[in-house]
């Protein structure tokens, strides 16, 4: 199973993290630090792959942002690669080209979209198009819910309440 | 009015999370003041009543604490209020921080029960899903207890993506509330048999992990697993059914006759490389009997090893390593691939083929391959140097260096390592150098010779990692010293000037290695002197130095004989060494093989002058030591000057007078001193003083209570008692002498002080609790020499017993072509095993184990009749997957008695059938928990009661053979 989901910049800035596995927030920062230190430090062309304490993490550099997913040493690598490929495929469908910046200010959307994708550590959708779907009907339910919660009306009736 | 119109003004002037972000993105400087200050607002925003600014502050709150580590336990009400919103924009929020800030021990969440259950079942399935997404992260004992029926009820739900996430949740619901699986397992079961490749996917992902725990009670569900591997074209199912059938064919043999072809199909049509791997994978660690699907896959593997792709080299040697145990051939046949990914740029390659390269070490080609790691260790970067040289070192040193024949060869290897500039396995060399110097007689000659280079090089003594390396080779040459090859040089080398680099530990390892090779000077000197004919094989020398005079000759012979000395050795009768004038300590340079035989004779040939200027030289050095800080060094210095003086006046005295007469007094010491030092140090066994035979009157256990107040500061030994044991050894059992030689110089002692007083009652304490030099603390004032007489008692006594003990222990020398490596029959600093981590089968996993068992037994069985479509399918896949002949077998296996199944399967198959009616109707886990627990009884109830599902219970061992 994937243990967590790690997105880091170039810069080391951490831009998501997905715990499945637990950690206290004190483990978190260390791995944290010691992945960025391990994974930023390698140079371009190499293997994908690092042994870190009895799992692997698997990596894959998109541009400037680092998705990392730590898994167990049985898992299969190539089959995480493509998973990650297929979070960024998702992703950039949704945000049309994605770039950091899209992920550093919908910071909670990449999450939800994560989510559809992956849970407890595992791939439960390998269908771009549903995980899309499933976004776009999420997002538009909080739409027509934002659009009601600010109406004037609303607010009026929020005040006299 | 007030309070509502302030929440609006909040509402309206609070920063949203984007607002915040792009602040902090402005503020560069300094993050954790905008920080703090952004959570002194939101600690203030959250206790707004307006939803919307509450679940806004969470939302920043969420962002910080996901992003930036900033504690958020302190909301965890908050988080529970958001996420008790109606609205789906506020749960969400509030969901999503609980999933990252929850643990097992927030205590709200015995607050969010009825929460999450209301969700679940909500008509919104965003709802449900968001409840989900949330137990799969946080779900407790209490939350899978009571969530348990809600989570059934969505396992068939008709929407494909919260049944997806259902499934998924059940693997954290199991693994925190076994019981579950009573409920769940059926529905759970019944998925994998859906249309939907997407649920597909979520139930073999769940089984796949379940089954990385304990495979065995999935067994029952092969054939499922088999339809899925031979249907199916979804290759994220495929890999996954794959890791299921790897840990399910080593339980059951006839499972790997099932699955081998259609493996052997993907591994060749297959474009995608990931399940290519997987395959290769589940072929070289389950498959292993099946031999065309081995080759296939290590054909497979070759491919990978040399593509572009850094990945999948990485991988091919991955695969190839997991291969290595059983398949050793793959490895060899690939050797080349593999020494050439030594040059790779990515370390990661690099260890793993290192790794390899360590698995095919054997007798033959460990110099070949040694040597060419130890080429490579020289070019590449510390970390990868020191890499390659732990894992030579740990390779060639297994098991007592089971796979060295040649320890010529090794030893200078070990020489050699230590010289490499980045070389940081000090400890390690150091351990094997003092440990083949006691082990392998034979190596001993190779060991000094390497030992006096290193030693020789004033350059290696500025290295700190050399210096643990240095106090071994210091301790080997005065070990040994009897086949040094010239001790004068030796000596020189011992006291450098640069020796004050050196710890004062390791310093008193080579003053003691000094000792030594002084009294071994001294004495040939006398011999000489006294004109002992045989001086060659004095007492002195031992054994050991006649060893080593065979070795020599039966080496090299003829060289013996071309050398003028080697020829006087020969006539050692009429050989007087006096005549011989090679002024040995000068001829420090010659490397000449023939030089053993040489030096030998040589180096006993020492003049009156030389030995003058030896001890004039030593008593310089020591005199200065004498005020050293360190007790150790302080101590041994002192000895040592002690003992010169002494020597000295004597020697200088007598010198020109009678030889009969002269040196009488002086020689007894030294002898005393040489004959300690002579006995032979042997491997000490773990178990050593449990051999100890307790004297009579002695009651250890009385007063260990005591030992911990007097120890209580002292720190244990390191390893470091390996070597020092060898000189407290030496001074132990020479405590006659030393009290001789304390009398001598000092006279009668009068030791009055506390300190003292402790150490009588205590002496035995001290030897025991550490035999040997390293407890500083506790060593009397250095200014008061005779404190170390007091011991000396119990120490011989304890010197003996260990003498004894060790003497019992003599190994079996086997007679073998590779030198004798003495081993301890038992105990010794046994190789440790590699443990595998065994399955861990805690009461938890046992009871899952033992249900699930059941429950799959159930639901097979009650599938088959409910559901006519998929009975008919099965009774096709039958007729389809099995030959007729495995057919036949399947029922002959049937009809034996099964181990596991003492039942025929025939009767099981109509217990199932009637087991199936009452499962549909009483789904009550309550009810359930009690049958599980009569396993036998229920059998028999079964036929009376049908509607108890007992019965159902009953079968849970049975291995279905007719789905095989």
């Amino acid at each position: 199973m994937i243990h967590f989901v790690l997105l880091i910049s170039r810069q080391g800035k951490v831009r998501l993290t997905k715990w499945y596995s637990p950690y206290t927030q004190k483990e978190r920062s260390k791995v944290i630090r010691e992945l960025s230190g391990v994974i930023l430090s390698r140079a371009p062309k190499l293997c994908n792959f690092v042994e870190w304490r009895g799992h692997k993490v698997v990596y894959k550099r998109y541009a400037s942002l680092y998705f990392c997913m730590c898994i167990d040493d049985t898992d299969n690598e190539l089959e995480v690669l493509e998973m990650i490929h297929h979070f960024v495929e998702i992703l950039d469908r949704y945000f049309g080209s994605v770039c950091e910046l899209d992920l550093i200010f919908n910071f909670h959307k990449a999450y939800y979209i994560l989510d559809e994708l992956l849970i407890a550590g595992e791939l439960q959708e390998s269908s771009k198009k549903t995980v899309a779907r499933l976004i776009a009907a999420q997002d538009s339910l909080v739409e027509t819910a934002k659009e009601e919660a600010s109406s004037l009306s609303n607010i009026i009736a929020q005040a006299t309440k | 009015m007030a309070g509502s119109s302030s929440s609006i003004m909040d509402n309206l002037f609070q920063r949203t999370l984007d607002d915040l972000i792009k602040s902090m993105r402005l503020q560069l400087l300094n993050e954790s003041t905008f920080i703090s200050k952004s959570i002194e607002d939101i600690r203030r925003e959250i206790k707004s009543t307006d939803p919307q600014t509450k679940s806004t502050a969470l939302q920043k709150l969420t962002y910080l604490s996901a992003i930036h580590g900033v504690d958020m336990s302190w909301a965890s009400f908050h988080v529970v209020e958001v996420m008790s919103s109606s609205l789906f924009s506020h749960k969400r929020i509030g969901y999503h921080a609980a999933s990252i800030s929850f643990h097992d021990s927030t205590p709200v969440l015995l607050l969010i029960t009825n929460q999450l259950r209301k969700d679940l079942s909500s008509t919104n399935h965003f709802h449900a899903s968001l409840a989900l997404h949330c137990l799969s992260t946080i779900a407790t004992l209490d939350l899978s207890r009571d969530l348990t029926p809600d989570l059934f009820n969505l396992l068939s739900s008709s929407r494909v993506f919260i049944r997806n996430k259902a499934i998924a949740v059940v693997l954290r619901v199991f693994d925190k509330y076994p019981d579950a699986v009573r409920v769940c397992f059926k529905r759970l079961v019944e998925n994998l048999e859906s249309s939907d490749p997407h649920v597909v996917t979520a139930v073999i992902g769940v089984f796949c992990e379940l089954s990385s725990k304990d495979p065995r009670p999935y067994l029952q569900l092969a054939p499922e697993f088999h339809r899925i591997l031979v249907n199916s074209k979804n290759n994220w199912i495929l890999i996954k059914v794959l890791k299921i059938f790897a840990r399910l064919a080593p339980l059951e043999p006839r499972l790997g006759k099932k699955i081998v072809e259609p493996i052997c199909e993907h591994i060749r049509r297959s474009g995608a490389k990931s399940l290519v791997f997987e395959c290769v994978r589940i072929v070289i660690t389950s498959l292993s009997d099946h031999e065309s699907a081995v080759k296939l896959a290590v054909s497979k593997i070759r491919e990978l090893l040399v593509d572009q792709d850094p990945n999948l080299r990485y991988l091919g040697l991955h695969a190839l390593s997991v291969a290595a145990p059983k398949h050793l051939w793959a490895v060899l046949e690939n050797k080349d691939a593999v020494i050439k990914s030594l040059d790779d740029e990515d370390s990661n390659i690099k260890i793993e083929s290192l790794r390899l390269l360590m698995a095919m070490v054997s007798e033959s080609n460990v110099v070949e391959i040694s040597r060419v790691l130890l080429n490579y260790a020289l070019k590449s970067d510390p970390e990868f140097c020191n890499e390659i040289l732990g894992s030579v070192l740990t390779t060639c040193g297994r098991n007592d260096y089971e796979i060295i024949v040649d320890f010529d060869w090794y030893v200078s290897l070990l020489g050699e390592m230590a010289t490499i500039p980045h070389c940081q396995k000090d400890e390690e060399i150091e351990n094997q150098l003092i440990d083949i110097g006691m082990r392998v007689k034979d190596a001993r000659l190779q060991l000094v010779r390497v030992a006096r280079d290193l030693l020789i090089d004033p350059a290696l003594l500025g290295n700190v990692y050399l210096h643990r390396i240095l106090c071994a080779a210091a301790w080997v040459a005065g070990e040994y010293v009897q086949l040094v090859r010239n001790p004068l040089e030796l000596i020189d080398a011992l006291v450098q000037p640069r020796t004050n680099l050196l710890p004062p530990s390791i310093r008193a390892v080579y003053i003691n290695s000094v000792l030594k090779v002084l009294s071994f000077c001294l004495d040939c000197y006398l011999d000489q002197d006294e004109g002992t004919a045989s001086s060659y094989c004095c007492n002195l020398a031992g054994e050991q130095s006649e060893m080593f005079l065979v070795k020599t000759h039966t080496e090299a012979p003829e060289l013996v004989a071309t050398t003028r000395e080697g020829s006087n050795y020969e006539q050692d009768e009429g050989f007087n060494p006096r005549n011989t004038t090679i002024e040995s300590s000068d001829d420090l340079s010659d490397e000449n093989d023939t030089d053993r035989v040489v030096t030998l004779l040589s180096m006993k040939n020492f003049t009156h002058e030389s030995v003058v200027s030896l001890l004039n030289r030593i008593e310089l050095i020591f005199s200065s030591l004498t005020a050293n800080q360190d007790v150790e060094v302080l101590e041994r210095a002192r000895n040592i000057f002690a003992f010169v003086q002494l020597v000295k006046a004597e020697i200088i005295d007598n010198s020109g007078q009678n030889v009969d007469k002269k040196y009488t007094q002086v020689s007894a010491v030294i002898k005393s001193i040489r004959d300690a030092f002579s006995m032979e140090l042997g491997p000490v066994s773990i178990s050593a003083q449990g051999r100890v035979a307790v004297p009579d009157g002695l009651v250890l256990n009385e007063n260990l209570d005591d030992l911990k107040a007097i120890c209580g500061d002292i720190e244990l030994p390191s390893s470091s008692s390996f070597y020092t044991g060898g000189p407290q050894f030496g001074t132990a059992s020479d405590a006659s002498s030393s009290n001789l030689l304390k009398n001598d110089e000092s006279g009668p002692s009068n030791e009055s002080t506390s300190l003292l007083e402790h150490r009588k009652r205590h002496g035995l304490y001290y030897l025991a609790s550490d035999k040997s030099e390293t407890v500083p603390n506790d060593y009397p004032p250095a200014n008061d020499p005779k404190a170390n007489s007091n011991i000396n008692d119990e120490a011989d006594a304890l010197a003996k017993l260990t003498e004894q003990s060790l003497l019992l222990k003599k190994r079996t020398n086997q007679m073998k072509p590779r030198p004798v490596v003495v081993k301890l029959d038992d105990g010794d600093a046994a190789p440790i095993p590699d443990k595998r981590p065994e399955p861990i089968n805690d009461s938890l996993s046992g009871a899952i184990k033992d249900v699930l068992g059941s429950e799959a037994n159930l639901s097979v069985s009650r599938s088959n009749p409910l559901d006519k479509s998929s009975t008919k399918r099965k009774g096709k896949k039958k007729l389809g997957t099995d030959l007729p002949s495995e057919m036949k077998e399947n029922l002959g296996d049937a009809e034996k008695p099964d181990p596991e199944n003492p039942n025929p399967s025939s009767k099981s198959k109509e217990r199932r059938r009637r087991g199936k009616e009452k499962i549909v109707e009483g789904e009550e886990p309550e009810q359930r928990g009690k049958k599980k627990s009569s396993h036998r009884h229920g059998r028999h109830k079964t036929h009376q009661r049908a509607n108890s599902p007992l019965n159902v219970v009953s079968q849970a061992p049975v291995i279905p053979d007719f789905l095989l």
